[in-house]
């Protein structure tokens, strides 16, 4: 049997899911990598390699099967989806080479987009769009950079506003504040 | 004199400004020139901004790569999750010109440009190429002798493999090779393969779980017998110093492994002053340099 053959056929029943993550995909990722998905025979060796598998109801193969099956609302609202901590043990162990983790970050992409989404990584993100850093600068840092020798403040968008505005003026052009704006606003 | 820009990220800076100080000095100590990156934002993290949007991941990367690239310098740096965004940006916009061109597209709002002429290397290919492992070697003043370690790589310094280019992930041995370098004994454990927990987000966003994967990694180093518990990468660093008082507090679960970074351990073997290299700003104190003679 030829082991690059999809298994699935792409058609109208099945796919819509699937197509969805392919082109979303192809912006990023080469798309012949992506479709690898197709071939996936449900073996098992990504939730067998899973850190998070073991102790939580995050299942790389079910994922894999339900976008097979096109079953999107189901995987996008199903909050395990958050469980990944994209360790990527899974990807290099797939015996079939399906990219699953890069597909799990595109299928959080489409979750993300459609708000199902963590208040903790909405806070992280506006944090990113007001400072260009993920966390915040606290006093206690200050102090703690002050004592092993460095800069009180780093050289990043931290101390250069110019910038910080180069930042917030790509996350305009992406659309990406506008998309945690939405969602932060929706509460 | 080869030369990086040093790419600090979030985590070294704003909460282990340590491992910051530490990686300054152990590079001046090997004629390593590190220009400051001026202007620098998040990578954006690869877990986190990427699960969210990876157009807007790519695009931010980009901007972080030219910056590099105007100073005409790789960029290095000291965390696997800067690592895996800027190195992942690196090859994606080197391997393919329309991405590149759509990338640039937005960049050009912002007056700059990214042609991947410039990358990223991780402070452990600094280590083993530009410096390298005879050189570290020879350059040891206090020998780490007796001193046993439980090594870590992380994740996203190593997977994906296809990407990052540095062997197997099953069977890595750089830092086992730096390790013994300095005369220090890279042990044995079960669980020497298993992600800190942190990554992709699940640290904000599920902490339970994130600790419990910390907390099944930390209960196999302390089986080992190991003095400390080394990393290459600041959100590991953080995730396995603080977890530490996360388990305290939420689990009531207690370990004691203190946490040391490769720039901290190479510090220590070339003779540099502990507290200048950041050793005593853990959560979990040091105790290995009671071992060592140097407290």
């Amino acid at each position: 049997m030829d082991s690059t053959k999809p298994l699935i056929k792409i058609d109208e029943e099945t796919s819509d899911f699937i197509a969805e993550i392919l082109e979303k995909g192809a912006q990023i990722f080469p798309k012949e990598e992506l479709e690898r998905i197709l071939t996936c025979i449900q073996c098992g060796t990504c939730y067998g390699s899973c850190p998070s598998g073991r102790i939580t109801a995050y299942h790389v193969r079910v994922i894999m099967r339900k976008a097979q099956l096109g079953l999107k609302e189901e995987v996008l609202k199903d909050e395990n989806l958050w469980n990944c901590t994209t360790c990527y043990t899974c990807q290099e162990r797939c015996p079939r080479e399906v990219e699953t983790t890069d597909t799990i970050r595109l299928i959080r992409n489409m979750a993300f987009e459609a708000g199902y989404v963590k208040k903790p990584h909405l806070i992280v993100s506006r944090n990113f769009i007001e400072t260009g850093h993920s966390i915040p600068l606290r006093d206690e840092d200050k102090e703690k950079r002050k004592r092993v020798g460095v800069s009180e403040i780093p050289p990043t968008t931290l101390t250069y506003p110019e910038a910080l505005k180069e930042v917030q003026t790509l996350v305009e052009a992406t659309g990406f504040k506008e998309k945690v704006l939405k969602l932060l606003e929706e509460g | 004199m080869t030369k990086y820009a040093f790419f600090l990220g979030c985590i070294a800076p704003l909460r282990y400004p340590g491992l910051e100080a530490a990686t300054k000095r152990v590079m001046q100590h090997f004629n390593i020139e590190l220009l400051d990156l001026n202007g620098a934002s998040c990578c954006p993290a690869p877990g986190v901004f990427g699960s969210f949007d990876l157009w807007n991941w790519l695009v931010v990367a980009a901007r972080n790569l030219s910056l590099g690239e105007s100073l005409n310098a790789d960029l290095t740096t000291i965390c696997n999750g800067c690592y895996a965004t800027l190195q992942e940006a690196w090859h994606i916009l080197k391997e393919d010109p329309s991405k590149r061109r759509r990338v640039n597209e937005v960049l050009s709002k912002i007056n700059r440009n990214y042609n991947a002429k410039t990358g990223i290397k991780h402070i452990i290919e600094v280590f083993a190429n530009d410096i390298g492992i005879d050189k570290i070697k020879s350059s040891v003043e206090k020998s780490l002798e007796g001193l046993k370690v439980a090594v870590h790589y992380g994740c996203h310094f190593l997977k994906p493999r296809k990407i990052r280019g540095h062997g197997s992930s099953e069977k890595p041995h750089i830092l086992e090779d730096i390790v013994t370098a300095l005369g220090a004994e890279p042990v044995h454990y079960k669980e020497k393969l298993l992600c800190c927990g942190a990554g992709g987000g699940v640290r904000a966003g599920n902490l339970d779980a994130a600790l419990e994967i910390t907390a099944r990694k930390l209960a196999s180093v302390k089986e080992a017998g190991a003095d400390c518990i080394l990393n290459p990468c600041s959100f590991c660093h953080f995730q396995f110093d603080r977890g530490q008082v996360e388990l305290r507090e939420r689990k009531g679960i207690e370990f004691n492994i203190p946490v040391i970074h490769l720039v901290q351990l190479v510090g220590l073997a070339m003779g540099i002053d502990p507290k200048s290299l950041g050793l005593y700003e853990n959560e979990i104190p040091p105790t290995y340099l009671d071992k060592l003679g140097l407290r």
